[in-house]
């Protein structure tokens, strides 16, 4: 695997075309900035291959979690032809993380030589002999070590912080070890991970390391929305970014808001899980937000549009314990339909979207599918959502490229995009 | 091959052609134009209940070939009733289902769902589920609102009794349901686009039965249900008031079992001389993990099937078993509703199919050995028949092997 940059603005963030995905799969790439395809088991949330298809230039790339597949060892060993085959995917490059950036761990489960995933069972311990075991039956094209990524509770002692890194570096070398002699890893790619809470000197150390180590590509850890101040960790991803070498991609997970993309890919990270339209989607919203940068006849010579006041829209979440619930709380970015001032909306979700849920029914529809709790609005939903976004990162690669970042930034931001009628 | 037997004044919204009939059973094969496209018979036609396919879309709908589906009258009413639906052009606008659409009256949800219900020869009273008020729904407001709705074949509202109830009350009912459905008849705002079913009742009782008969098909309906069944009676009752229904039904009108869906009440009941079913069984049961299959079911949820890399039928063609295994779906269902879609789309499928098979036996003059194969297929020997079916296809002259 190797990242082609494309551009590099200081500051403004990076373009680039990540490409050997996969030694079986050769013609597939990734555009950088750029984010995975998220999935529960292989299936993206409430889709099937039809529903799937009904969307244009899909992410190369699939995620799927061990929290997800760790349950299923024994199936997969049985199966024997990785989980790629096992779940129906055909034409993917397949990822694999440790974790669900929708799904917060508890804390207090990780060990010396051990860390924790829930699945529909409960919690499964991973050592990393387990942990490639695990890696040896699901045969992803590229993983991401094994971490321990504990930092973000208050009061996480700097001595915790330094456990963390030290234990993902001790697990990142177990891990290669291990790696190195199973022959059903031998095309699989190995993302080291960067560690270091809000700790600078840390995460210095930790990227350090981990750059010595033959990894082709870096997983920035701990950064996860919520877990500190966006400035904080904006200056952070800046340094580590420092640190790492400059042809190989960056990977932030639990990073999905686009006001925070935005801000993350100005700090140097290039590739983004996709996990965001999901959590849009399960509390019955519509992504709505703009992200077009020509610029608008209409208003041009009128004053700018308001920006979102963020302080006023939304709690602002200070380097504290997470509240799970600040993760499904509505954000700026989106309509929520079950609201009675759509009861009678005949519009699209988003006027000129042309997903499949936009062309083919309208706001009054989804907001009686979900006052009435049925199954398809999460189906049109996802639809929608997961276009949108994908829509949304296609302009973030165009505005790099055009030095129009600013303006995407102001464009996304603005207050009445909202309601696009 | 019939003449339709409508009016000649304007085009009308429904024409029966039979193309085939079994010389052996009482079964049919026929082409059924409806507004919005021809449906072939026999049909089963999938249950949309709040006007939508539980997780499927229109566009999967009709990828597998359905050509007609329902909608509940009572749940639309309620929400989000009939005004925002005439608002958004109608039940096909609101959905953006392009084909046709079949509304019940709202009759049997009454009974079934709603814990005080009183009836009288007004209508249904009762209260609101979701607000409390008190809400009449007569012959005429449940036909109003299936105008709203805009379905192409609309139930009467009939006076629904339980099959398993006995005595004066199903007289009283089955009286009350002819004369609501000349109420209904006349409350029709749209007899050129939308077409009135009547349905006839009578319970397990052949007297009431015949007279209800007699009395229904006096009136000039495009089509004819047969209700008051599938509700928890004995099948060997069943079947006999299902077959002297159609004895007594015009041949040229299609008849329409309801809630029938169980694979061997289709075929049986075919072989009666029915031409239309519906049934939520097929896609509730998907939600539960249970994928029909012409030898029963496969419990996909089961432990068995953790490590079974097989689709769920090797001989489907459904785009669930084209890529997916037994296995896969097993562990799906502990991470993703999708699963539900799948075994969803299967059902679908599955209930299409052998609709499409039966038909093509029908006009292939091989219904008899058709009915023999499939008994066979589904159970593991002769004395695992069910003896109503054996009985109910003897009157139609089928010996089971």
């Amino acid at each position: 695997m190797h990242l082609e940059l494309t551009r590099v603005v200081q500051g403004s963030g990076r373009l680039g075309v990540l490409r050997g995905l996969s030694r079986t799969r050769p013609h597939h790439s990734l555009e950088t900035p750029g984010c995975l395809l998220y999935t529960h088991l292989g299936s993206v949330p409430h889709l099937t291959q039809d529903t799937l298809h009904t969307l244009k230039d899909l992410p190369s790339v699939t995620q799927v979690t061990l929290s997800d597949i760790a349950e299923h060892q024994e199936v997969l060993e049985s199966f024997k032809e990785g989980f790629r085959k096992f779940a129906g995917l055909h034409d993917t490059v397949l990822y694999c993380s440790l974790h669900d950036p929708a799904a917060l761990c508890p804390a207090g489960y990780t060990t010396n030589k051990t860390v924790s995933v829930w699945g529909s069972g409960g919690r499964m311990e991973l050592t990393v002999t387990k942990f490639m075991s695990l890696q040896k039956c699901t045969q992803p094209d590229w993983y991401t070590s094994m971490a321990d990524g504990e930092t973000w509770q208050v009061n996480t002692t700097r001595k915790r912080v330094r456990k963390s890194v030290d234990r993902t570096l001790a697990h990142l070398d177990e891990c290669l070890l291990l790696h190195h002699k199973l022959p059903e890893l031998e095309e699989v790619s190995v993302f080291g991970v960067v560690e270091g809470g809000d700790i600078v000197d840390e995460r210095l150390r930790s990227a350090r390391e981990t750059a010595k180590r033959p990894v082709v590509g870096f997983c920035l850890d701990g950064f996860q929305t919520g877990f500190m101040e966006p400035s904080v960790r904006a200056q952070l991803i800046a340094a580590v970014t420092e640190e790492l070498p400059e042809d190989k991609p960056r990977l932030l997970p639990g990073v999905g808001r686009p006001d925070e993309v935005l801000a993350c890919v100005e700090a140097g990270v290039d590739v983004f899980e996709g996990f965001f339209p999901f959590q849009v989607t399960e509390r019955g919203c519509a992504l709505c937000f703009r992200f077009d940068v020509t610029p608008d006849p209409e208003s041009a010579g009128r004053a700018p549009p308001a920006v979102l006041e963020l302080n006023k829209e939304e709690e602002v979440v200070r380097n504290g314990n997470v509240n799970r619930d600040d993760q499904t709380q509505m954000t700026p970015f989106e309509i929520n339909l079950k609201d009675k001032r759509y009861e009678d909306d005949f519009g699209p979700l988003v006027k000129g979207c042309g997903c499949y849920s936009c062309q083919n029914h309208q706001r009054a529809y989804l907001h009686h599918l979900l006052v009435t709790n049925e199954l398809l609005a999460g189906v049109l939903l996802m639809i929608h959502n997961t276009s949108h976004y994908l829509g949304f990162f296609k302009a973030l690669r165009a505005a790099l490229a055009s030095d129009q970042l600013e303006l995407l930034k102001r464009r996304v931001m603005e207050a009445g995009g909202r309601e696009s009628d | 091959m019939a003449a339709p037997m409508q009016s000649l004044t304007a085009v009308s919204p429904l024409t029966l052609r039979i193309v085939a009939e079994c010389p052996v059973t009482k079964a049919r094969a026929c082409e059924l134009a409806l507004p919005h496209c021809t449906v072939s018979t026999p049909v089963f036609m999938p249950v949309g209940t709040q006007g939508t396919l539980k997780g499927i879309t229109v566009d999967q709908l009709e990828s597998l070939g359905c050509q007609i589906c329902l909608g509940n009258t009572y749940h639309l009413g309620m929400r989000p009733g009939p005004e925002l639906i005439e608002k958004a052009n109608g039940l096909h606008g609101f959905m953006n289902w392009k084909r046709n659409l079949l509304t019940d009256s709202g009759g049997f949800q009454m009974v079934s769902l709603v814990e005080l219900s009183e009836v009288t020869e007004e209508g249904v009273r009762f209260k609101s589920p979701y607000d409390g008020k008190e809400i009449l729904l007569s012959p005429e407001k449940s036909v109003s609102i299936q105008n709203s709705l805009g379905s192409d074949i609309m139930m009467q509202l009939d006076d629904v009794v339980s099959s398993t109830v006995s005595g004066p009350r199903v007289e009283e009912a089955m009286h009350r349901s002819i004369r609501w459905l000349d109420r209904c008849i006349a409350a029709n705002k749209n007899p050129d686009k939308q077409n009135l079913f009547a349905i006839i009742q009578g319970g397990l009782n052949a007297e009431l039965r015949r007279a209800c008969l007699e009395e229904m098909t006096k009136r000039d309906v495009p089509g004819f249900a047969i209700g008051g069944l599938s509700g928890g009676e004995e099948k060997d009752d069943f079947w006999r008031m299902v077959t002297l229904s159609t004895d007594h039904l015009p041949r040229e009108k299609p008849r329409y079992l309801m809630g029938v869906g169980y694979a061997v009440d289709l075929v049986v009941c075919v072989a009666l001389g029915c031409d239309m079913f519906d049934c939520v069984f097929p896609t509730r049961t998907a939600r539960f993990g249970s994928a029909l299959v012409p030898w029963g079911s496969v419990q996909v949820k089961h432990k068995q099937y953790a490590k079974d890399f097989q689709p769920i039928d090797p001989d489907c063609q459904c785009p669930t078993c084209k890529r997916h295994s037994r296995a896969y779906l097993h562990a799906l269902f502990k991470s993703d509703t999708a699963a539900m879609h799948h075994i969803t789309i299967h059902n679908i499928s599955y209930q299409l199919s052998l609709m499409r098979s039966v038909r093509q036996s029908i006009v292939e003059g091989r219904f008899p050995q058709f009915i023999q194969t499939f008994m066979r297929r589904m159970f593991l020997s002769r004395d695992q028949y069910p003896s109503w079916a054996v009985d109910a296809l003897a009157s139609v002259n089928i010996t089971l092997e």
